[in-house]
């Protein structure tokens, strides 16, 4: 049992498919500017990326080869209209903020990402929970930068103001920037940054090292 | 069979989309009514808060049940036959023998093409003409806003403006939603003396003690161009070459709305 679990948590810090695998950043900068419409993208996604790694999973020893990516983006499509669908019947409001990046789930690389490289392999159960775990880590993400940008950039959390800002007649002057998607860099960017300090296996290794004349120039710009 | 024989690729291929396909039309199909219905009534739901109905009747059916839908061909401000529940304006923008191109000079709301005929709803309390509600767009920062605008009877006071689509930029221009904000139309007139449009949408707040504050609306902080967006396709909407002569008309008691 120990397995499944390992194999549901890790993508949540270990391996998280936003900050160790830098996937799918698009649609964390595009939606998370308000907590709501991101908690549902979040469920959206996590829903789409279980159920394609489970189908895929499924039918894995019959794909052929050569048309496997056409047959992963098929039912990873279908998956994501069906989402869609359900979505304008039954949250209108939500789908209508979301708009098009419900659509665009199709080419969240999270999802194609762990079709190609997990459930292609794998049993459908483990690949289910896989997709879960995945989905989850990309919702840990986008929940922070959602909470983060919401809070400093309205004021308020899910809608309800927390820092009344100056529009509705309190004292908390909105900070626009957060308002804006390259806000979600820096937050993303940050996050990784503390993750990294925290599990500090996930310390990508030097790619180069300094030239030793560097520091010299420097102090010849002092001197 | 092998996986890879061509026999399969075919019949994988073929059965995949078969499968697919069939799931997502059964589930569109289902679904479909509910969608339609979801999209009747956000609008109507804009329509009722722009009017501030809600104030007045105990439920949206009461709300809807008052409101009258009457086709206007707004070139000549007078009511058309066409009957309003087969008007669709997506396609009367699609068939150019419906709408007319508009010159640039002319196009101040920045949407291209002004439909002949346009949709308005009328709310009659007491049998007579208490509310007017126009259908308004026009382009702001990152869309065109779309939207309804409800005049009181007298045809110059506005009751309220309610965007029911619109892009602009969540917390700056989205701020069109902000209830505090629309608060503010509550009251504003749209014509002077001479009958020109006189609203809009200032930068920074309108003194009560200026003689033009009757005709100003706050403007929105760090949206500026979303401001003038709505500034101006209020100015179109209101203006000769929107519901200007049918307002007119109606002023002139030139219609007689209860032969339609």
């Amino acid at each position: 049992m120990s397995k499944f679990k390992e194999i549901l948590l890790t993508p949540i810090f270990k391996d998280n498919p936003i900050a160790l695998q830098i996937l799918g950043i698009c649609s964390a900068l595009a939606v998370t500017s308000k907590l709501y419409p991101t908690l549902i993208m979040c469920v959206a996604l996590t829903i789409t990326v279980s159920l394609s790694n489970f189908f895929i999973s499924l039918i894995r020893n019959i794909i052929p080869t050569n048309i496997r990516i056409i047959v992963q983006m098929t039912i990873i499509s279908s998956l994501v209209i069906l989402v869609d669908q359900f979505l304008k019947a039954y949250d209108y409001e939500t789908s209508k903020t979301l708009s098009v990046f419900v659509g665009l789930i199709i080419t969240n690389c999270i999802v194609m990402g762990r079709a190609e490289a997990f459930a292609m392999q794998n049993s459908p159960g483990v690949s289910f929970l896989d997709g879960l775990g995945n989905g989850l880590g990309y919702s840990l993400i986008l929940i922070v930068v959602g909470t983060i940008r919401e809070l400093l950039g309205s004021g308020q959390l899910l809608g309800i103001d927390i820092l009344t800002t100056t529009q509705n007649g309190g004292w908390y002057v909105g900070n626009n920037f957060f308002l804006l998607a390259p806000s979600s860099f820096l937050i993303i960017g940050l996050f990784i940054w503390a993750l990294r300090s925290w599990k500090t296996e996930q310390v990508e290794e030097k790619e180069f090292l300094m030239s030793k004349n560097a520091p010299k120039e420097v102090e010849t710009h002092h001197a | 069979m092998q996986k890879d024989s061509i026999i399969n690729i075919i019949l994988v291929g073929i059965g995949l989309c078969v499968i697919c396909g069939a799931v997502i039309s059964t589930v569109a199909v289902s679904l479909k009514d509910q969608q339609e219905q979801n999209v009747l009534f956000d609008q109507q739901s804009k329509i009722i808060d722009a009017a501030r109905l809600l104030e007045v009747y105990p439920s949206p059916q009461e709300a809807l049940a008052s409101i009258e839908e009457v086709v206007v061909n707004l070139d000549e401000g007078q009511p058309s036959d066409f009957p309003a529940d087969q008007y669709d304006l997506d396609t009367i923008l699609r068939d150019s023998s419906q709408h007319r191109v508009l010159d640039g000079s002319d196009d101040i709301a920045m949407i291209s093409v002004r439909e002949n005929l346009s949709k308005v709803y009328i709310e009659y309390r007491n049998n007579e003409l208490k509310t007017l509600i126009l259908p308004v767009r026009g382009y702001g920062l990152w869309g065109t806003l779309y939207g309804y605008l409800a005049l009181d009877s007298d045809l110059n006071t506005i009751v309220g403006l309610e965007f029911y689509k619109h892009k602009e930029t969540p917390g700056l221009g989205a701020e069109v939603d902000n209830p505090n904000w629309k608060k503010l139309w509550n009251g504003k007139r749209v014509y002077d003396e001479s009958g020109l449009v006189q609203i809009s949408v200032i930068k920074g707040f309108s003194n009560p003690e200026n003689t033009e504050y009757s005709y100003e609306v706050d403007g929105l902080s760090g949206a500026t161009i979303t401001s003038k967006g709505v500034s101006n396709l209020l100015a179109f909407w209101l203006g000769n070459e929107g519901f200007g002569p049918f307002i007119n008309n109606l002023k002139n008691k030139d219609i007689n709305l209860s032969d339609v």
